[in-house]
């Protein structure tokens, strides 16, 4: 078993339009810059992928990352909890002129939506929203005298990931903070593709300390000495 | 008139209620201020929804490291026995209910506990982050807040107007004139600034304060 591929154009090549892209990050902490660039290339040079739904907690920053496939014109929709941040033109612009779809999500939903895809589970019930707009249309049920709104299951066609170590078989562990959603997307894309800063053997990552289990990772990419989303933003980075 | 308390005031005043060994969600901004006054020798584990249990202050400036940051974005370094997780278990620390407080900013708050603080209405870009499942989660919820609008309108409300974030959940409200508990549907004054009488602070309150035990006076060190 071998999930590595060489290229990084060739770790994203079969990304097509109109897919749902998971994107792992929370803010800068675990964007996989080197994998969202490739694909803003090949769109850029080819015209696809484009008319992506992309799913990440946020909405883009600056010009980097997924503020530069907004800005490139090849993402329809964002499902995101906080499409805000210190610089969010990208998406602000686009979405006041109308041209960028929203589905807003509380971050704790969003989480849990992405576990239970991952998980086989459809639905569940949370205690979060219940009351507010965000729960409009949506079922309501009583559990021992509270109230809960029924949420459904977030999937997507393609994962993408930025790992510490992965080792060939898939096995990845993550840096610090820049874990956040990341091992949950792993688990609920068909094609989850992952930029690792090391690839090592199998078994030099103790199986106690592996965090995302290799069956839920589809290939990997090694980029040594990743870009790190909010170092690049406070050096004034351009796309 | 009657001076009022500053932010930073406001955020002290809560940081003297932090149990010793509670666990704690600050929110984004003003909220923050409130690890800095923590009374010395009440050990509080701070936790951020985007996976950080037990963070401590921020580093020295030129120190910091992207990949070690709070939900607000900011760079923040680990105290011992800290833990990094996943957002599905950080969420499960939230809506499981094994957080002791959350403490939140808010736009308005009613007497029956309702909370708006993510939406002023149509025309801005909508984005709502952790708060609504906060508010479900924790077992208090404190609000700091201004007591009153920034053109000089109550906060403290029969009834929300705003995009609710919350229903019947705040527990607790710190704001720039009083301390006030949420208990069964009413606003129950604890303190007030010792300056203002009651008839003032009811006048800058639409919902009825309820005083069902002597109000102490609301006294914050200079800041």
């Amino acid at each position: 078993m071998n999930k590595v591929v060489p290229d990084i154009r060739e770790a994203v090549a079969d990304i097509a339009d109109g897919m749902s892209v998971m994107i792992g990050g929370f803010g800068g902490a675990g964007a996989p810059i080197e994998l969202i660039h490739a694909l803003v290339d090949r769109y850029k040079r080819t015209g696809s992928p484009g008319n992506l739904i992309v799913i990440n907690n946020n909405a883009g920053n600056g010009d980097v990352g997924i503020a530069a496939m907004i800005d490139a014109g090849m993402v329809a929709k964002m499902v995101c909890s906080f499409p805000r941040s210190s610089d969010p033109k990208a998406f602000t612009d686009k979405y006041l002129a109308g041209e960028i779809g929203l589905e807003l999500v509380p971050q704790g939903t969003l989480a849990e939506r992405i576990r239970a895809a991952g998980a086989g589970i459809p639905a569940f019930y949370t205690p979060t929203s219940f009351g507010t707009m965000v729960a409009e249309g949506k079922p309501v049920a009583e559990f021992d005298g509270r109230k809960y709104v029924q949420e459904r299951w977030l999937k997507a066609d393609v994962a993408l990931i930025k790992a510490e170590l992965a080792d060939r078989m898939g096995n990845l562990t993550y840096r610090k903070a820049a874990r956040n959603f990341s091992p949950l997307m792993a688990t609920a894309a068909t094609t989850t593709i992952v930029q690792a800063s090391r690839i090592v053997e199998p078994g030099d990552i103790d199986p106690e300390q592996v965090i995302t289990p290799g069956i839920f990772v589809n290939r990997i990419v090694e980029v040594s000495d990743p870009k790190q989303e909010e170092a690049l933003l406070r050096q004034g980075a351009k796309a | 008139m009657t001076k009022k308390l500053s932010n930073a005031q406001i955020a002290w005043r809560a940081a003297q209620d932090l149990p010793d060994g509670a666990y704690v969600n600050l929110g984004i901004g003003f909220p923050e201020m409130i690890a800095k006054f923590k009374p010395d020798g009440r050990e509080v584990i701070y936790h951020t929804e985007n996976g950080i249990l037990g963070f401590g202050e921020a580093p020295p400036k030129g120190e910091e490291d992207w990949d070690l940051i709070n939900a607000g974005k900011k760079a923040v370094t680990l105290n011992p026995g800290a833990s990094f997780f996943h957002h599905a278990d950080s969420f499960a620390m939230v809506r499981g209910g094994h957080l002791d407080i959350a403490v939140l900013g808010a736009y308005e708050v009613a007497e029956n506990g309702d909370i708006a603080n993510w939406s002023t209405g149509p025309g801005s870009v909508p984005a709502v982050g952790g708060a609504m499942d906060l508010v479900h989660g924790a077992k208090q919820i404190w609000v700091v807040t201004d007591h009153v609008t920034k053109d000089g309108k109550p906060k403290l409300l029969n009834k929300c107007r705003l995009p609710l974030t919350g229903v019947g959940c705040v527990t607790t409200i710190y704001t720039s004139l009083a301390v006030v508990d949420v208990k069964e549907g009413k606003f129950h004054l604890r303190e007030k600034l010792p300056d203002m009488s009651l008839a003032e602070l009811q006048a800058l309150t639409e919902a009825t304060l309820v005083v069902d035990a002597a109000v102490k006076d609301l006294v914050v060190p200079e800041l």
